[in-house]
């Protein structure tokens, strides 16, 4: 068992979870992940180290809810325990001095590339953030990411915090700036790395992003996480899961992230203790 | 030696073979319990009488693990049915399990005298009997563990090989330790082979036995990531390592449209569903999806498990897709006749091109090309050849790639000197040794894919060669002449 030593709220529908692993404390680095399980009927999912601490044997979580682990998740409290937690997985982030990198983070993927941005600036780099969310209450870890960074940028659809647009509008107006970025990391919604990437394709700009695909176990035995990289299959949990923007074939993966949609809702509701139809949905119907 | 039957050899000749009792295929193919009931007393004492209790019993060099076959069902013959298990148990530590799994067949009841006039002894009917005799009334006991060895011994894997190693090196004493990177205990016994095979109650108290036995077992534990090879050496203080790690890794054909929706790797299918339970979503949370017609290409065990697990999750066209005849089909013959049993409808000489999507990027169907066998290739089998303007269209939503599997490279990645092949195998002697002193590995790490019992086979050769090496190591060297030769044909 994991147990849960701090659990903070962030917003409604974010949370920060301190878990004692010590064997994963001592060996992560920014960019791994871990699977975990919530509880022993539950499924596996992957889950961004966002900090751990080697001394006190913990790693950091940041967790959004959206299907129903992750909202069950949330209902955890400090003292509760989690049935799994393995890793760390994936290869970690190459950390290197590139001179100015931006650091674009959408919604929660912000907590994912906290870990990064901060072992980019211990490594020298001149470090720009953009932080973008729907709105005001989802932008996370702001006063963490603005204490490691050289400028941050904070930018919601809706206006109701910082500049109202998208982190590309103003990942454009850096880019056409003289801050001389030469590296983008970006973290966040597959349509958000897509746009980046898109944007940055256009600059020549060299171009990181981590991708969420669909995983079992992490380790390389299910090669659910494929990719299409450069043409090629890729698998997320091991070649990945971070790979140069401008090569990913994001409306596959963006496909193929829909795989399990009814089914997740059918999930999500039986948390509510919703009635369900166990037919719907475990079918594909050709349509 | 005393004959041990009361038969005349011309009287048991004439016994016809004992079958197994089953469930009945339309019932089985839509529910996951096991298909088959196995032998009842009666059935395993008249199949036991069956055996000519030759001079020279050839069925014991047909078994990998080197099992007194003919001592067991000596046992058995009178009754002695918990003395049999125990024989067994002598040269293999998971009587249940082989008795299910092992490609028996192919081994020891291929050789079988009475099998060249007659059909073969039921031996592997007869090895599930007594280790669910003994199951059933509970009258398992534990081994004899010589003296505690203060030596400590990582077993990486808890596969079938992991398990086979562990359990030898602790009847030796040794302080052993599995990490297995699931959150199960079993490897491929528990995320692969289907639960219709091999129900869980069985796999858990198998695994609960070797845990008795003063076996350590870490579960989430990735060995080169969690820790690596090294540092269970010098940190953890292992002074040998054997690593089971598997061909966990699966392969693609390559053919267009491999990342459509409703496409899996026979690895991802058979997870969901064996490991995570999918088949009772949303009881449990893990979900597959699946469509009325599935395609499963492949014509090993694994492509057979996957097909038969499709008609259990309710498809009603499972279709079995194979480039060459039925003859070259690498899976057990009662593997395939199960399947066939249940409706599996078998697509031979049939290869497939693409995979075609709907507007959803979902499968939509799988269009392949007709075959003919020209001459053998390199494995002796007749090598499938195109014909042109054959191809057609089979409608389907699901397909399921079940075309081999390669070992996981995360160990062979992050430890230096471990020398591997072009296939990614690591490589091995005779003794199962590495080219890394200390580090030994089997099973389908070192041969790429193979069976369980052989997996079992190299971890008990291991565990023999890590004793042997360890008493070296400590100054014991005498102690090494004095080691019975381990029964292992190889």
């Amino acid at each position: 068992m994991y147990t849960i030593l701090e659990k903070q709220d962030l917003a409604p529908t974010l949370g920060k979870f301190v878990i004692e692993a010590p064997f994963i404390a001592r060996k992560r680095k920014a960019g791994n992940f871990v699977i975990i399980r919530v509880l022993e009927t539950g499924e596996r999912i992957p889950l961004t180290i966002v900090d751990g601490d080697p001394e006190k044997g913990t790693i950091t979580l940041i967790v959004q809810g959206i299907g129903k682990t992750t909202k069950l998740l949330l209902t955890k409290k400090a003292g509760d325990s989690l049935v799994d937690v393995v890793g760390p997985l994936g290869n970690p982030t190459p950390i290197e001095y590139h001179g100015a990198v931006a650091c674009v983070g959408g919604g929660v993927g912000t907590a994912e590339l906290y870990p990064i941005a901060r072992a980019l600036k211990q490594a020298g780099n001149k470090l720009y953030s953009i932080v973008g969310a729907r709105s005001k209450d989802l932008i996370i870890l702001e006063n963490e990411m603005s204490a490691i960074s050289d400028n941050i940028f904070v930018t919601t659809d809706d206006g109701s915090y910082g500049r109202k647009g998208f982190v590309t509008d103003q990942l454009k107006d850096l880019l056409e700036s003289a801050a001389g970025i030469s590296t983008v990391y970006a973290i966040g919604p597959l349509p958000m790395m897509k746009a980046v990437s898109n944007l940055t394709r256009s600059y020549g700009t060299k171009t990181y992003v981590s991708l969420n695909a669909i995983m079992v176990d992490g380790t390389g035995m299910c090669g659910g996480c494929r990719v299409t990289v450069d043409g090629q299959m890729k698998f997320a949990c091991v070649d990945g899961p971070e790979f140069d923007g401008h090569k990913v074939d994001f409306d596959e993966l963006i496909m193929r992230n829909r795989t399990y949609v009814d089914l997740e809702r059918i999930s999500d509701a039986a948390l509510h203790h919703e009635s369900i139809d166990l037919h719907t949905g475990m079918m594909y119907e050709l349509r | 030696m005393n004959y041990v039957s009361a038969l005349k050899p011309s009287e048991r000749m004439k016994i016809p073979r004992q079958l197994s009792i089953e469930q009945d295929p339309g019932e089985r193919s839509r529910n996951f319990l096991e298909v088959s009931m196995g032998l009842d007393k009666e059935r395993a004492s008249i199949e036991a009488n069956r055996c000519l209790e030759c001079k020279n019993p050839v069925c014991v060099e047909g078994c990998p693990v080197g099992i007194d076959i003919r001592g067991f069902i000596q046992l058995a013959m009178k009754g002695d049915f918990v003395g049999a298990v125990n024989k067994i148990r002598e040269a293999n530590y998971l009587p249940a399990i082989c008795g299910r799994v092992c490609p028996q067949e192919s081994q020891c009841e291929e050789v079988c005298t009475l099998g060249k006039k007659h059909s073969p002894v039921a031996i592997g009917k007869l090895e599930r009997f007594v280790a669910d005799y003994e199951m059933q009334n509970n009258l398992f006991q534990s081994p004899a563990i010589a003296e505690q060895r203060d030596q400590k011994v990582a077993i990486v894997g808890s596969g079938p090989g992991g398990l086979t190693c562990a359990a030898e090196l602790a009847k030796l004493g040794y302080k052993v330790t599995i990490f297995e990177a699931l959150h199960a205990v079993g490897g491929v016994l528990r995320y692969g082979i289907p639960e219709f095979r091999l129900p869980r109650t069985i796999l858990d108290l198998e695994t609960d036995r070797i845990k008795k036995l003063g076996v350590e077992i870490y579960t989430n534990f990735v060995v080169g990531r969690t820790a690596t090879i090294d540092e269970l050496f010098n940190e953890w203080g292992f002074i040998s390592i054997y690593l089971g790690t598997g061909a966990g890794t699966p392969t693609f054909m390559g053919i267009p449209g491999e990342s459509l929706s409703g496409v899996y790797s026979a690895n991802e299918y058979l997870t969901r569903v064996n490991l995570m339970r999918a088949y009772d979503f949303p009881h449990y949370d893990t979900p597959i999806k699946i469509g009325r017609q599935v395609a499963v290409i492949g014509g090993g065990n694994t492509a057979m498990d996957a097909v038969r697990t499709s008609r259990r999750l309710g498809a009603e066209h499972a279709y079995l897709i194979y480039r060459r005849s039925r003859q070259e089909m690498p899976a057990r013959e009662e593997e395939i006749h199960h399947a066939e049993e249940e409706g599996v409808e078998f697509m031979l000489l049939t290869n497939p091109v693409r995979i075609l999507s709907d507007d959803n990027n979902w499968v939509r169907g799988i269009e392949c090309q007709r075959m003919e066998l020209g001459e053998p290739d390199e494995s002796g089998r007749r090598r499938p050849i195109a014909i042109k303007g054959s191809e057609f269209v089979i409608p389907v939503q699901t397909v399921v790639e079940a075309v081999g599997q390669k070992p996981n490279p995360i160990i062979q990645s992050t430890t230096p000197g471990l020398e591997t092949s072009k296939r990614g195998t690591v490589v091995v002697n005779e003794e199962q040794r590495t080219s890394r002193e200390g580090i030994y590995a089997g099973g389908d790490l070192s041969r790429g894919g193979a069976t369980v019992i052989l997996a079992m086979r190299d971890g008990k050769q291991a565990a023999a060669a890590i004793h042997k090496y360890l008493l070296t190591k400590s100054g014991q060297a005498s102690l090494v002449k004095d080691m019975e030769e381990v029964s292992v044909p190889s």
